[in-house]
């Protein structure tokens, strides 16, 4: 039976009395749990930043015809030389297609599968890009527009014109912002495309593709599958590449094994490929949470002392409660009610500056060439991050009090009194 | 007339820094509505046995009994709940929490028995600081009365769940002769009008005189 209302009116008390301590203790749990809530969201937000720059664009399994000599040589299937030791020199890749055969099929068959959001084919190829008597080499990547932008969000990558225009446009391209700068060439205009095997094409320009990548933005440019298929003069069955995006990434690695099996295609799973990602996004998070702890640790040391004096200098008042009739539990709930109090109102507050912080960063311009969407700093407010810091704050606070509240427990009264 | 507080057989040993036998085999009662006190020397051990009686030490052989009912042995929690219902406390150092105000000191032991709204608690509280004539400091900050005061404002805490018995290491130890003699009226006048038992340790041979009955200590023993 716990008598919380006189308790709570002790610990009242005592905090409103002692404001000037109180509000620093509460201060050092308001700073810690503020510069949490502030550098985690803002660390999240880069690093949200820095994996879309990368992960968005790249397909979770990427499915292509690699370009490779046999792993095994006529010589090794003759038996007669089979105890001996055949060397072949100079060894060249075999002859095969760049197009996956039996495309068509092979993507109808990824779409039917549940963990695959879709399975989108591209053609790419190399081509030179004409002005007057200058030939730039390039890339031309044949794609479905409309179907990259929903899956590969590629609309935050064109700076001019959209998918929309490229999709719905004959014989139209979407340049990169490298080719139409040397060129000097604006939506609208028409650029001369030539595939390697010849030929010349005209083709509109829709729209600027900007990667943030410039050695990428000065070869890369987008048309339709199509338009593609008919510069190379190839069948609408011509598809060197599927990309495959998923609805689990951590599906990618036993799928891309399974297609590579089933289909004797190459197939690169997006954690194989771009390994150092996730290793630079968890030391950015090990970062974050070390700052944070050692910060609510100084503040939970400061909790801690100011309690510890408080129990010393109320002595007397601890002795006098006991001698009436308070319990050492008792006394122990009025210090650690006042602990979990000065944890509570620091916290909120906390959360609050936090708050305000993060929004304020928020606000600040950040523009930077690689990122052409991106016009403040990111800022990623997950209510899991202000979840995680008040019941640090609480649980911070808790252990701070706990100690010292146990000694005001022990406290033997008579001692006390009979001190004076 | 009923025994309020009765000590059996109370043996008592100082273990640090050398054992040290401070009460040896202490037998006494207090009858409801008796003034009595406790005197001796320094060091003869009365206030270890006025706070063995307190039930706040527990480090003791022997049997205590307050009304009838044998309290050694019970555990913490409940030895506060009786300390808090039966037994009011007066010590030489007037011991208010110095930050509350001169009602809610007196309100304190009242509010953690519970048995009352808070208006009963006030006005109880009223009651007993008029009875005192110390009603006009209620409002006013504990650490900003007089010493006088404060002793009468900690009988008046004493008194207000009505206990069994009020017990008093010193009261007067601390104050000139003039408050002195006011707080000994006041107990006096608990004792006679009020029918409470009183238990009082005292040096003051004036102040003991007074008293119904005298319990005269010497090396750990009763003498008379």
């Amino acid at each position: 039976m716990v008598n919380w209302k006189v308790i709570l009116g002790i610990a009242k008390t005592h905090l409103l009395t002692k404001i000037k301590q109180t509000s620093i203790a509460a201060l050092g749990v308001t700073f810690g749990i503020g510069s949490y809530i502030t550098l985690v969201c803002f660390m999240t937000g880069l690093n949200g930043m820095l994996d879309d720059l990368i992960l968005n664009q790249t397909p979770h399994i990427h499915v292509y015809n690699e370009i490779e000599p046999s792993k095994k040589q006529p010589i090794s299937l003759y038996n007669e030389l089979k105890e001996s030791i055949n060397i072949v020199h100079s060894v060249k890749p075999k002859l095969s297609q760049k197009k996956i055969h039996n495309a068509l099929p092979i993507i109808d068959y990824l779409e039917a599968n549940k963990d695959v959001r879709g399975a989108l084919p591209q053609i790419k190829t190399q081509i030179f890009y004409i002005a007057g008597s200058i030939e730039l080499g390039g890339n031309l990547t044949g794609i479905n527009p409309i179907d990259e932008a929903k899956l590969f969000n590629m609309e935050d990558y064109i700076v001019e014109g959209s998918a929309e225009a490229l999709q719905n446009t004959d014989n139209s391209i979407l340049l990169g912002i490298g080719i139409a700068n040397k060129m000097a060439l604006k939506v609208g205009d028409r650029v001369q495309v030539s595939p390697i095997n010849g030929g010349i094409f005209p083709l509109k320009i829709v729209g600027f593709y900007q990667s943030g990548i410039a050695d990428l933005d000065a070869i890369q440019s987008f048309a339709n599958i199509k338009t593609v298929q008919r510069i190379l003069g190839k069948a609408n069955n011509y598809i060197t590449d599927i990309n495959v995006k998923l609805y689990d990434i951590e599906q990618a690695i036993p799928l891309s094994e399974k297609i590579e099996k089933q289909f004797n295609l190459t197939a690169i799973d997006i954690k194989t490929a771009n390994a150092q990602f996730e290793t630079g996004t968890t030391i950015r998070n090990l970062i974050t949470y070390a700052v944070s702890i050692t910060l609510l640790i100084v503040a939970g040391f400061g909790i801690y002392n100011i309690l510890n004096m408080l129990i010393y200098e109320k002595m007397n008042d601890i002795a006098i409660l006991k001698a009436t009739g308070f319990s050492g539990k008792d006394v122990q709930h009025i210090f650690m009610s006042q602990a979990m109090i000065i944890g509570f109102v620091g916290g909120v507050l906390g959360l609050l500056i936090g708050l305000g912080l993060a929004s304020l960063i928020a606000t600040i311009p950040f523009q930077t060439e690689a990122l052409p969407t991106v016009e403040t700093y990111p800022i990623n407010m997950n209510p899991l991050f202000f979840v995680i810091g008040f019941s640090f704050a609480m649980l911070s606070t808790f252990l701070a009090g706990y100690l010292p509240s146990k000694k005001a427990k022990k406290i033997d009264p008579v001692k006390i009194i009979r001190g004076q | 007339m009923s025994i309020v507080l009765e000590a059996k057989h109370i043996n008592k040993y100082f273990k640090k820094p050398v054992l040290f036998h401070v009460l040896k085999d202490i037998n006494f009662q207090v009858k409801e509505g008796e003034f009595a006190s406790i005197m001796g020397k320094s060091g003869c051990g009365k206030s270890t046995l006025l706070y063995i009686l307190s039930t706040m030490d527990t480090d003791y052989e022997g049997e205590l009994f307050l009304n009838d009912a044998l309290i050694t042995g019970q555990d913490r929690e409940h030895l506060s709940y009786l300390r808090n219902k039966h037994i009011g406390f007066v010590f030489q150092f007037h011991y208010l929490l110095s930050e509350f105000s001169v009602l809610e000191n007196v309100m304190l032991p009242a509010k953690k028995l519970a048995e009352k709204s808070y208006q009963e608690i006030e006005h109880d509280a009223i009651e007993k600081l008029k009875m005192l004539n110390i009603e006009h400091l209620a409002k006013k900050r504990a650490s900003q009365v007089s010493g006088g005061e404060k002793q009468r404002i900690a009988i008046a805490r004493a008194l207000i769940n009505n206990p069994s018995i009020i017990m008093g290491d010193e009261p007067t130890g601390n104050l000139d002769s003039h408050n002195a003699e006011n707080v000994f009226n006041i107990f006096k006048r608990l004792s006679e009008e009020e029918g409470l038992s009183l238990l009082v340790v005292t040096h003051d041979k004036d102040f003991a005189d007074k008293t119904d009955r005298i319990i005269q200590m010497g090396d750990g023993k009763i003498l008379q």
